[in-house]
C-alpha cells in the first residue's frame, strides 16, 4: 500500500474497516434531523437568560459593582463640592450622568470576554440560532444586571446631589431610555475588542466619544426641563437613538464578533 | 471511492484551503464523509487539523473551495444545523453546575429527541456529578461532559478535534464506543488526531494533513 498524499484520502486500513452495516441515505437524515430538535430563538434566549440570572446569583457581590461605583462617585463629588445645595442642584443631573456612563464603561469588559475566553462564544456562532440575536439577548440581561440596579438607586444619587424633585421624572425617563442605549452601544466597541488580551484603554477610547450624544441629550434634557423649557426633544432623540441601536447594534457588534475571534 | 454515486456524501468538501495573512495554513483538500464512517483527519501539530475543523464548522471563513452537505452547497448557517463541534475550550461556565451548563447549551443547540440530560451525563461517567460546579470537574470531566453536549445534540455529524486529549484510557475507550453509537445511528463524525491514540472501531477514512512548508518541498 502506497502512503498517502498530503490533502488524499487514504484508502482505510482493513484492520478499521469494521463490518458494513445497511446505510441510511445520509440525506433524508440530515434533513429529518435538522427538522427534530433544532433549537428556536426563544428557547435560546431563555437559556441564555436563565444562565445569566444563575451566573449573577453565583456572583452576585460582583453585580452591585457598577453601581457602587456610581454612588461612590456622586458621594465623592457631594462632598468635593461642599455644602451648597444651590450649586449641587445645578451639577446633579451631568453628576450623575457621568457617574452612569462611567460605571457602565466599567462593567464594559464583562460583557462578552468571560464568553470569549471560556468558549462560550464559539458555541453561540455554531448555533443555528442568528448570532445578532444572541448579542441582543446578551446585551439586555448585561444591561438588566449592571444598569438597572443603578436606575432603581438613581434616586438616592439625585436627592444626595439636592436635585429638584421636579426634574427627577425627567432624569428617570433620560436614563431610562440612555443605559440601554449605552449597553448597545458599548456591545459594538466589546465585541470589536473582544478579541485583545487587555482592552481596557482602548475599550475607553472607542466608547467614550460615541457615547458623547447620549450624555449631551440626557444631561441637557434635566438642565431644559430645570430653565423651564421643553425637554422632550431631548428625551425624544434618546427615544429614536434607542430604536436605531436596537436593530443596528445586535447585528454590528455579530459581524465585529465573527472578524475579532476569526 | 466506495460509496454508491446516487447517494450523496453527508459532507464532502473540494479543493478546500485555508491561508492565514498570505500564508497557506492547510489545503487544498478534498474529502468526502457518508453517514456511518468517520473521517480521521491526522497530521502533526501546526499541520492545520483544527484549522480544518473550524473552517468546516463555520467559524473561520474558507479561501476558496466548496463544502457540500447532502450534495448541496451549504452556507454556515445550514452548517450550523448538521454540525456538532468539540474544540479544545470547553465553552462551560466555571460557576454552573454540570447540568446546568447543559441546560444552557442544549438551549442553544437544540436537543435530540430522545435524550436526556441525565441519561447523557450516566452515558460519560459523571452520574453524580449533576450539581457539580464547572469548576471543580478536572480536565478529563470536562472533556466528558463536553461528550454528554455532544451526544444531546440534534446534528447529525460529529467534528471533534483532539477528543483524545486529557482522557484516560477508559476515557479514550468511552470515545470509541460514542462515536460508534453515533455513527450506528447513522450519524458521521470527522476526529483529529495526532496519531497517538487508537482509532473508534468503525468505517474510517483517513484525511492526512502536512505543514504548509513542507508541501513546497
Amino acid at each position: 500500500m502506497t502512503p498517502p498524499q498530503p490533502g488524499e484520502m487514504a484508502p482505510a486500513p482493513a484492520s478499521r474497516q469494521a463490518e458494513l452495516r445497511p446505510r441510511p441515505a445520509p440525506a433524508d437524515l440530515a434533513h429529518a434531523r435538522q427538522a427534530a430538535g433544532a433549537p428556536t430563538a426563544l428557547g435560546a434566549a431563555a437559556a441564555l437568560l436563565v444562565r445569566d440570572l444563575r451566573l449573577l446569583w453565583r456572583r452576585r457581590g460582583d453585580a452591585l459593582q457598577p453601581a457602587l461605583f456610581a454612588l461612590i462617585v456622586v458621594v465623592l463629588f457631594a462632598l468635593a463640592l461642599g455644602n451648597e445645595p444651590a450649586l449641587q442642584a445645578r451639577v446633579a443631573a451631568g453628576v450623575l450622568w457621568v457617574a452612569v456612563l462611567l460605571s457602565g464603561l466599567l462593567a464594559l469588559d464583562t460583557l462578552f470576554r468571560g464568553d470569549a475566553e471560556d468558549g462560550s462564544l464559539e458555541q453561540w456562532m455554531l448555533s443555528p440560532v442568528p448570532l445578532a440575536w444572541l448579542v441582543a439577548v446578551r446585551t439586555f440581561s448585561h444591561w438588566a444586571t449592571t444598569a438597572l440596579p443603578l436606575l432603581l438607586a438613581a434616586p438616592l444619587l439625585a436627592e444626595l446631589m439636592h436635585l429638584p424633585h421636579a426634574q427627577w421624572p425627567v432624569l428617570m425617563a433620560g436614563l431610562a431610555l440612555g443605559t440601554p442605549l449605552l449597553s448597545l452601544i458599548g456591545a459594538v466597541v466589546a465585541a470589536l475588542t473582544v478579541g485583545m488580551r487587555r482592552s481596557g484603554i482602548l475599550v475607553a477610547l472607542l466608547a467614550l466619544p460615541l457615547y458623547v450624544p447620549v450624555l449631551v441629550f440626557g444631561a441637557g434634557s434635566v438642565a431644559a426641563d430645570a430653565q423651564g423649557l421643553d425637554a422632550v426633544g431631548a428625551l425624544l432623540m434618546l427615544g429614536a437613538g434607542l430604536v436605531l441601536a436596537s436593530v443596528l447594534a445586535p447585528l454590528t457588534a455579530a459581524a465585529a464578533i465573527r472578524i475579532s475571534t476569526s | 471511492m466506495h460509496h454508491t454515486p446516487d447517494l450523496p456524501s453527508l459532507l464532502a468538501a473540494h479543493a478546500l484551503h485555508y491561508a492565514r495573512n498570505d500564508e497557506p495554513i492547510f489545503g487544498p483538500v478534498a474529502f468526502a464523509v457518508d453517514a456511518g464512517e468517520a473521517l480521521l483527519v491526522r497530521g502533526d501539530n501546526g499541520a492545520g487539523k483544527t484549522t480544518l475543523l473550524r473552517v468546516l464548522a463555520g467559524l473561520l471563513p474558507a479561501d476558496g473551495g466548496e463544502i457540500l452537505i447532502a450534495g448541496r452547497p451549504a452556507s454556515a448557517e445550514a452548517r450550523t444545523r448538521a454540525m456538532a463541534y468539540l474544540g479544545h475550550l470547553p465553552a462551560f461556565k466555571a460557576d454552573l453546575g454540570a447540568l446546568e451548563n447543559l441546560q444552557f447549551l442544549c438551549g442553544l443547540h437544540g436537543r435530540r429527541p430522545g435524550r436526556g440530560l441525565e441519561d447523557a451525563l450516566a452515558r460519560v461517567g459523571l452520574a453524580g456529578y449533576e450539581d457539580a460546579l464547572a469548576r471543580q470537574l478536572s480536565a478529563g470531566q470536562k472533556k466528558r461532559l463536553s461528550l454528554a453536549r455532544m451526544w444531546l445534540s440534534p446534528a447529525p455529524l460529529w467534528l471533534m478535534d483532539e477528543p483524545y486529549a486529557n482522557l484516560d484510557l477508559d476515557g479514550i475507550d468511552l470515545v470509541n464506543r460514542m462515536v460508534r453509537a453515533h455513527l450506528d445511528d447513522g450519524g458521521a463524525a470527522l476526529v483529529t488526531t495526532h496519531g497517538a491514540y487508537a482509532a473508534p472501531p468503525v468505517r474510517t477514512r483517513e484525511l492526512v494533513l502536512r505543514r504548509a512548508q513542507e508541501w513546497a518541498t
